[in-house]
């Protein structure tokens, strides 16, 4: 469960970030985070995962202070979190498989653990056939499944994808939706940054709507934009 | 720790190594060099140590009676020199015992001093030696405040020169020492941050996936530690070997000079440079990393 109190993020040049936010999201829940750019979209996201500290409010991780944490803690929070970043962020010189493992490698887990459990989340991703292969040879989709299945790979409690979509076609847009919904349905809570208005209007999810730092609308089976 | 952690720790480290070989080689060389000198410094501080201690230990305060004291009086002052603090060994030298003395270091021009046979000029006296050589000064002035005496003697200037001599040769092998180290670490440090820097993509992407400081940070202090420990190898072995064979040469040509060859204090200093290649590695290392930490 994620709560937020009365979040204020001002940015140290001045600008709102978020003002005045309060939120709850249960566990196993499918959210939509909708608004125009710049309403403070990432700004929400990197205070849930301790890259930046609220200004002012408070903000529970299944009942921890986030800003409490101290520097020694921070990473088993993230680890709690899968974050898929936008722009992928997978390191060049190592291959699909390596990318997907490092992510078990800096918990610590033992090298059959990554034998087993890599194979099985790239098989999921439909990235089977090429665990071999470096990012620079792979599509922007493929690569994107690759930071998914890295997200996913250490079982967290939450998905967090900052606009996955955010430059993939239509149909590998669909594809990648698809994904999301089927990690969702394993009990995972997914946290969704996008701007994909028809995806949002046909999956019937949860949307929160931003727009200069204050949430404006949060509804069940919501729509992107309800003025069109 | 976990088996799998260790060995990515070891893999980590010794890829970079490989990876930076040239500079790799330059910190060895650069630790190895410090190292050397400061082994052989070591050994020379030490040597000059023990050598100032012979002397020292070597040095007296002669004490002379008034004339004409009775046998009870002279004990009586023996009982005074006992108490007086910080002295090692007191010894009564009679008035015959200081004319034969004298006799002796005349050598054979001694039928000068043949006639003073029936009439010794020479007073009764003590030899006093002191636990510590810089106290000599201050217990000559007690001595000389004890009732019956009335001289009392020892190497004016000498004392004080040598115990001031001892404090600078101490000293400026500290600062020197200092240093060496320094520049060792600073050494050490750039080679690392190369490593740090090549991968500063990598270690965010740790930090974001939830990779401990100490997991980030271990690899780089390893690789430190390994270049630290090879140069202080090459040192220690340049040191032994240099050593053995410049005392075994002093030995040879000025038999008078004893330098110092306690297998256990060449030893020690050994162990020294090891830990010291360590310490310089993970102290170098460990400032290079620690700005890229903060995420
Ligand atoms: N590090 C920063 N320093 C200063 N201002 C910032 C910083 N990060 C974001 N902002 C500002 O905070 C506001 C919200 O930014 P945020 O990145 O949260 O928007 P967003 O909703 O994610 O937008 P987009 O859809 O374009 O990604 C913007 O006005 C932005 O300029
Ligand atoms: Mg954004």
């Amino acid at each position: 469960m994620i709560n937020f109190y009365n979040v204020t993020k001002i940015y140290p040049n001045g600008v709102k970030g978020l003002n005045d936010v309060s939120l709850t999201i249960q566990k196993g829940e499918f959210v939509f985070l909708v608004g125009p750019s710049g309403a403070g979209k990432t700004s929400l996201i990197k205070i849930l995962f301790r890259e930046e500290l609220p200004t002012r409010g408070q903000v529970l991780f299944y009942g921890k202070n986030i800003s409490r944490l101290k520097g020694r803690e921070i990473p088993y929070l993230r680890r709690k979190i899968g974050m898929v970043f936008q722009d992928f962020r997978l390191l060049p010189q190592k291959t699909v498989f390596e990318n997907v493992a490092f992510a078990m490698e800096v918990t610590g887990a033992s090298k059959k653990s990554i034998r087993s459990r890599v194979p099985e989340v790239l098989e999921w991703v439909g990235l089977a056939d090429k665990t071999k292969v470096l990012p620079s040879q792979l599509s922007g989709g493929e690569q994107q499944r690759v930071s998914i299945a890295r997200a996913i790979v250490n079982s967290p409690m939450v998905i967090i994808a900052d606009e996955p979509t955010g430059n993939l076609d239509p149909d590998t847009s669909w594809d990648l939706m698809k994904l999301f919904g089927e990690i969702n349905k394993t009990g995972a809570t997914v946290i969704m940054v996008t701007h994909a208005r028809d995806i949002v209007d046909s999956m019937k999810k949860r949307v929160i709507a931003l727009s200069d730092g204050r949430i404006n609308r949060d509804e069940e089976g919501g729509v992107y934009c309800n003025e069109l | 720790m976990s088996f799998n952690t260790l060995f990515y720790y070891w893999r980590e480290a010794f890829s970079s190594i490989f990876r930076n070989s040239w500079l790799s080689i330059a910190s060895v060389g650069t630790v190895a060099v410090s190292l050397l000198i400061l082994g052989f410094f070591s050994l020379l501080v030490i040597n000059a140590s023990t050598f100032t201690q012979d002397l020292e230990s070597g040095l007296e305060i002669r004490v002379f009676l008034k004339d004409g004291q009775s046998g009870d009086s002279i004990k009586k002052i023996k009982a005074e020199i006992d108490r007086v603090s910080g002295i090692s060994v007191v010894e009564f030298v009679p008035k015959e015992q200081a004319l034969e003395e004298m006799k002796k270091s005349f050598g054979n021009r001694r039928e000068v001093l043949e006639g003073l046979q029936n009439d010794n000029p020479l007073p009764d006296g003590f030899r006093v030696k002191a636990a510590q050589a810089d106290q000599i000064p201050a217990l000559a002035g007690k001595l000389s405040a004890i009732g019956g005496v009335d001289q009392v003697v020892y190497g004016h200037g000498l004392v004080e020169r040598l115990v001031t001599a001892t404090k600078w040769v101490r000293l400026a092998g500290a600062v020197i020492l200092v240093f060496l180290c320094i520049a060792a670490i600073f050494l050490i440090s750039t080679t690392t941050r190369m490593s740090v820097f090549a991968r500063r993509k990598e270690i965010g992407i740790m930090i974001l996936l939830g990779a401990t400081n100490w997991f980030v940070r271990f690899p780089y202090i390893l690789e430190g530690m390994i270049l630290g420990f090879v140069g202080a190898v090459l040192a220690a072995s340049g040191v032994y070997a240099g050593y053995i064979s410049l005392t075994a040469y002093l030995e040879q040509s000025l038999p008078f000079v004893q330098p110092v060859t306690d297998q256990n204090v060449i030893l020690t200093v050994l162990m020294g440079i090891l830990g010291m290649g360590l310490l310089i590695g993970a102290l170098g290392s460990s400032f290079s990393i620690r700005k890229f930490l903060k995420i």
